[in-house]
């Protein structure tokens, strides 16, 4: 049983330890631990306190002189920002993993289907399963797709998903991101930084490794390459260094030893792709591209964008290119389409899904609009298009003017928002000062799609380091923290 | 190597050479002022501002702190200390998966340094002229940046492609500067042959010597003995002293035949071609014929060499016409 109310617990660095209803990842209840944090407790309370800030600083230099920074926009200096760390890891047992493993590898099995059916036949449509409309509706939407062949039918070859745990500890999926997901830089950072500061607790535990992502990343760019290329030259487009995420694109290319490419970089010829090399023009067969599909090429889509490779489109419509991942999937991480993913699992696979969604209400419903324009000071207000914890209303931590301004919102356009209960998701032990404090915590693997379905065990475990807060967005204060999963 | 990798490596080298040009001209500069009578102020301040090239909007205005504050601050300014460090680092920001991580760190605190606000008010030339701050120390801490930045890349650096850009940056720009600084000093020191030598052309010779890193290097070949001829063929065509013109060629060529011989093709004709001649005059030359023909002319002649073989590089490498790209 949870406690209800406070419970205080009886080591210094414990203090103010405060359990409340949202599930802990470290404790049971008062007193009692999860079996697998022991061992983690007795290391941390065995360190004095000075150790413990000596250890997070040397963490801290760590990630300053490698320069492991993001980029804030909307600010004329300092705009290069640490990531902030945490140090207690967090920890995933071999069971809870493996149903995480089987319900992201069905979802994104269910999720290329859907891609490759509504741009090609549109059984789903035609079935009424998901309505016409909401695809249609969606604005990334892609009708250059439409009956398009992609190889091997591979529409998202890299996913990652958002996953929160509720009150009973069950995992359940906040959001999919389909198009271009960051962070996978700082999950494999996290990890070497842990490795070297906290070497012996770290060999007590049987961590699965993850560091061999970037080859298995490398291995599904490959095995995408169009027919005919067996040496494929693979490279990474970048929008450039202005871009939030340049130092994880600059890090994967490199541990990769693939090109980090800018559009500048790239021409087209005759629907080929080449790179402009110091020894001439170099043809490129896959391109793991971190633009988004509306900057991507200025003939097929933004006129005024100076990002992408014009021509590029009809290169990938000639089959001379592989783009991972494809244009168009923004569809179906759609917040609106989101409320049909169950059903579209049923739909293919003819199974339950594993893991289950957030209750969902559609602002295109009259009924589910009325009872959340009744309600929104208690539930989570989310705009469809947006990303990054941008354009979102918190209900119980807002305002009565900002519920009005979002109640116009929705009712001037219902088919951009969705609503959520305010979910408490669980909350992870952090070192705050010189104790540990319960932050709220989410998780988000990276799922490899090419031959097969591929999960490095673990993910980005993202913090919101603000007490209470539940928003875990790097662009919103969030932090991050290692994440082990146990091989037992 | 990508055609904007190579672009940016050459001019991240290019713009550190000439911070570290202009800030050793004015730490010289300022240090001399000091043994000179105000009177001959106006004359090397004219020949410092000749020497950079004449930067646009910098004037002479009788202050000298106000001059070494906008050579080092002024942002507006595009050939200012400040800026070129700026330009430095935005051009390796853009490579950094290319470049070693000492390098980085390197460029990147000189970046932090110069760019904290407290130094520039440090630096204020009210500051200066009321002694209560040194240029000297802050431009000291530049040029030691800059080695150190130098040694790292050699040291840490595959000397591969990369490499030999950064190389080709670093000596094309050393070249042009030094063939436009003996141009600055020329009409004081070999203008004229037939001027009496007073006490200040000892110190005019010597400023010139060390704008150039050469006092010493000089005196271990010609002894202390200093005559403008003598200097004029050091720096000129020294085949061992780093900062001599010719050395300089000999290293641009000597990287220009490997980035070739790299790219194994043979559409560089114009480049070996450009940089073969400048290296062989500058092989085949003798300070006397230069001196008593036209000197002005050959020293403008190189620069003038110098950018065309930069603008061919371009061409060449970076930013060929893709018609002519695919035909080859």
């Amino acid at each position: 049983m949870l406690p209800t109310q406070s419970t205080q617990f009886e080591h210094a660095a414990l203090k103010n330890y405060l359990l409340d209803h949202a599930y802990d990842e470290m404790f049971k209840g008062p007193g009692d631990l999860h079996q697998h944090c022991e061992l983690l407790l007795d290391h941390f309370a065995s360190l004095p306190s000075e150790e413990l800030q000596r250890r997070k600083q040397a963490a801290d230099l760590s990630f300053l002189n490698q320069g492991i920074t993001f980029t804030v926009y909307g600010r004329e200096e300092g705009t290069e920002k640490i990531f902030p760390y945490d140090l207690i890891p967090r920890i995933i047992t071999a069971a809870e993993w493996a149903t995480v493993e089987h319900g992201l590898t069905q979802r994104i099995t269910a999720l290329n289907l859907f891609l490759k059916d509504i741009y090609n036949e549109g059984r789903i449509l035609d079935d009424g399963i998901v309505p016409r409309e909401v695809v249609y509706s969606c604005k990334h939407y892609r009708r250059q797709m439409a009956g398009l062949q992609v190889p091997r039918n591979v529409y998202i070859a890299v996913c990652g998903t958002d996953l929160i745990r509720l009150e009973n500890g069950e995992f359940v999926v906040l959001e999919d991101n389909l198009r271009v997901p960051s962070g996978v830089s700082y999950m494999l950072t996290n990890r070497r930084v842990m490795k070297r500061i906290f070497p012996q607790l770290f060999r007590s535990y049987n961590v699965r490794p993850i560091e061999q992502y970037t080859q298995l990343l490398l291995g599904t760019l490959r095995s995408l390459a169009p027919e005919g290329r067996p040496e494929p030259n693979i490279v990474l487009l970048s929008p450039g260094v202005f871009n939030s995420a340049y130092y994880e694109h600059a890090y994967l290319a490199r541990q990769m030893g693939i090109e980090l490419v800018e559009g500048r970089d790239l021409v087209t010829h005759d629907n080929v792709v080449y790179m402009r090399t110091t020894i001439g023009l170099r043809r490129v067969d896959v391109i793991y591209r971190r633009v988004d599909d509306d900057f991507i090429d200025p003939l097929a889509f933004r006129k005024d964008s100076i990002l992408g490779v014009a021509g590029l489109f009809n290169a990938y419509r000639a089959g001379n290119v592989t783009l991972a991942n494809a244009f168009g999937t923004g569809v179906a991480d759609d917040k609106a389409l989101y409320a049909y993913v169950p059903e579209i699992i049923k739909y293919y696979l003819s199974e339950e899904p594993v893991l289950k969604n957030v209750e969902t209400y559609l602002m295109t419903r009259p009924k589910e609009r009325q009872h959340v324009l009744a309600n929104l000071d208690k539930l989570v207000v989310k705009a469809v298009g947006e990303s990054g914890g941008y354009g979102m209303l918190i209900g119980p931590q807002s305002t009565k003017a900002q519920q009005e301004e979002f109640a116009q919102k929705i009712q001037a356009d219902p088919r951009n928002y969705i609503a959520q209960p305010t979910i408490s998701f669980s909350r992870a032990p952090c070192l705050i000062g010189d104790e540990l404090q319960p932050r709220h915590v989410d998780l988000r693997p990276y799922v490899l799609y090419g031959d097969k379905v591929t999960i490095v065990p673990g993910g980005l475990t993202r913090v919101a380091l603000n007490q209470g807060s539940l928003v875990v967005n790097s662009s919103q204060g969030g932090g991050s923290k290692d994440t082990w999963v146990l091989s037992q | 190597m990508l055609s904007r990798v190579a672009d940016s490596l050459y001019w991240m080298s290019r713009y550190l050479e000439r911070a570290e040009h202009t800030t050793r001209l004015l730490d010289v500069n300022l240090n001399l002022m000091l043994d000179e009578s105000p009177l001959s102020a106006e004359r090397r301040w004219q020949r410092v501002l000749q020497a950079l090239g004449k930067p646009k909007d910098i004037e002479w205005t009788g202050d000298p702190y106000a001059l070494t504050q906008s050579l080092i601050f002024d942002t507006e300014n595009k050939a200012s200390i400040l800026s070129c460090i700026i330009s430095a680092r935005e051009n390796s920001r853009h490579v950094r998966e290319q470049i070693s991580t000492e390098q980085w760190h390197r460029l990147n605190s000189l970046y932090l340094q110069v760019t904290r606000p407290e130094m520039q008010q440090q630096t204020q030339s009210e500051a200066l002229a009321n002694g209560m701050a040194q240029p000297s120390e802050f431009l000291q801490s530049v040029m030691e940046a800059v080695h150190q930045f130098q040694g790292v890349t050699d040291s840490t650096m595959n000397h591969g492609e990369g490499w030999q850009f950064i190389q080709v940056g670093r000596y094309l720009e050393r070249a042009s500067a030094t063939a436009l600084l003996l141009q600055a000093y020329h009409v004081d020191l070999w203008g004229q042959p037939e001027r009496i030598v007073e006490g200040n052309e000892y110190l005019d010779w010597m400023g010139l010597l060390r704008s150039a890193t050469a006092f010493e290097a000089y005196c271990k070949v010609y002894t202390a003995d200093l005559t403008p001829d003598q200097i004029f063929e050091f720096l000129l065509l020294d085949e061992e002293f780093p900062h001599s013109v010719r050395f300089s060629i000999d290293s641009v060529q000597c990287a220009l035949e490997k980035i070739q011989g790299d790219s194994g093709k043979s559409r560089a004709e114009t480049l070996r071609r450009l940089s073969g001649r400048l290296h062989a005059s500058l092989n085949y030359s003798s300070a006397d014929d230069i001196l008593n023909q036209d000197a002005l002319g050959y020293l403008s002649s190189i620069q003038e060499q110098c950018r065309a073989i930069h603008e061919t590089i371009y061409e060449l490498y970076v930013d060929y016409s893709i018609q002519t790209a695919l035909a080859g």
